[in-house]
């Protein structure tokens, strides 16, 4: 398959890479590719300009500040589930890094790339979310409950980059995934965490959007343990139903997910 | 069109490219390094699986301009003065292919993973094999084949 024809710049820094975007409204940033490069093969996307930013070593860095976990948005999926910085501060990141795609996609694919696209039924939101990270920008920070709009929608401009995302990290975490068996995107995942300031769920794949679920969260903040969400289901309305999964089947998923992400959040030393 | 500087298989390359050539077809027509397969051509069945910058990836899933610079190893440069490559010889010896298509991408993969991780069990072989699809094998010789290939590389075969 080919993809339209199309301007190719690889920026040699993150300010070249915004004043490149700013002048071409019809331009991309390219990071891993992963899900961009497939979408032009299909031509669904025909950006005039593809600005190349996955050699940015300035976005490609895991650190831990104070108490938190700041990774680069130009960082693979590779790097987050093998960082021992990362398998040491928030265990469930790097896991839920692990589970994306396969091996030769998490080569590639980027946590930048991976929000800024904000699939429906990608990994990386779901964390972002219920982690309650900030989302730093070259122009402000962004707080995940504000960042995520729905399907492929951000609160990001047109022409913003990524920079960062801050993970405050938590006392307890966990990720469980009930992947697709063909795509391995997530039909239903689910994020739960728990730090001083509160319980988060974020509920991603099930919907048109990640989302919060505050039933769960309040319940959980007064026990938590796997059955103080056992009887608390999502309704199905605005769930998605597709030739994968019926509405119904995705709510059910959210609480049985809901359940296996509180047990392995328990069972981590 | 932009001119491409990049190494393959140890050799430097130069080449005029239209900017959407993706590097599987850059291999496979520029440089009629055919082992490289297309199959699916929408990164679910790891046919193409080619090493960049020593890392395993899709070559149907980025354009050759995104390489430009790197260097890039694919089935044609495994094995080393008309000896095969570890991997290659235990997927022989364990009669881990059938119809052959998928193989390229399936040793490409292969050796990345144990390169990763020269650990392997048979559980992390399938998991690590999530991006690789067989229509013929049942996985079955392939999982023994680098299970075997591992081993001989533990032993300095590499």
């Amino acid at each position: 398959m080919i993809t339209y024809p199309f301007t190719y710049k690889r920026a040699k820094s993150l300010a070249e890479a915004e004043s490149a975007l700013k002048a071409s409204p019809d331009a991309k940033l390219l990071a891993g590719g992963q899900t961009l490069v497939a979408t032009m093969k299909q031509r669904l996307a025909s950006p005039a300009t593809l600005i190349d930013i996955a050699r940015l070593g300035e976005l490609r860095f895991v650190k831990v500040d104070g108490g938190n976990l700041v990774i680069g948005a130009g960082t693979p999926h590779h790097t987050v589930t093998t960082s021992a910085d990362v398998r040491k501060a928030i265990p469930a990141l790097a896991e839920l890094a692990g589970m994306i795609g396969d091996p030769a996609v998490r080569h590639m694919g980027t946590l930048g790339g991976s929000i800024a696209n904000n699939d429906p039924a990608a990994d990386y939101p779901a964390a972002v979310l219920g982690l309650g990270a900030s989302v730093v920008t070259m122009r402000r920070t962004i707080a995940a409950d504000d960042f995520f709009q729905g399907m492929f929608s951000t609160a990001l401009e047109e022409d913003e980059i990524i920079k960062q995302v801050s993970f405050p990290i938590p006392e307890k975490a966990a990720y469980a995934k009930f992947p697709n068996p063909a795509s391995r995107f997530a039909l239903v995942g689910v994020f739960i965490a728990k730090s001083s300031a509160g319980v988060r769920v974020a509920v991603t794949g099930a919907g048109p959007g990640v989302f919060r679920v505050p039933g769960m969260e309040q319940a959980l903040a007064k026990s938590f343990t796997p059955d103080a969400v056992a009887k608390i289901s999502v309704a199905s309305d605005t769930l998605n139903s597709d030739i994968h999964a019926s509405a119904d089947y995705r709510a059910h998923l959210v609480t049985v997910m809901a359940k296996r992400a509180v047990k392995a959040a328990l069972e981590r030393k | 069109m932009p001119t491409l500087n990049l190494t393959v298989n140890g050799k430097k390359v130069s080449a005029d490219v239209e900017e959407r050539t993706l590097l599987v077809y850059f291999l496979r027509e520029h440089l009629r390094l055919t082992g490289t397969h297309i199959g699916c051509d929408t990164s679910q069945c790891g046919a193409c699986v080619v090493h960049v910058d020593g890392r395993a990836v899709k070559s149907c899933s980025l354009f050759a301009a995104q390489v430009d610079g790197g260097e890039v190893v694919t089935i044609e440069g495994l094995a080393k003065d008309g000896k095969l490559h570890p991997v290659q010889e235990a997927f022989r010896d364990n009669h881990g292919l059938q119809c052959g298509f998928c193989t390229p991408g399936m040793i490409m993969t292969a050796v990345d993973m144990i390169r990763r991780k020269p650990e392997l069990d048979r559980d992390t072989i399938r998991h690590e094999l999530e991006g690789n699809i067989c229509r013929c094998t049942g996985y079955h010789n392939i999982v023994s084949a680098i299970e075997d290939a591992a081993k001989r590389m533990a032993g300095g075969a590499r």
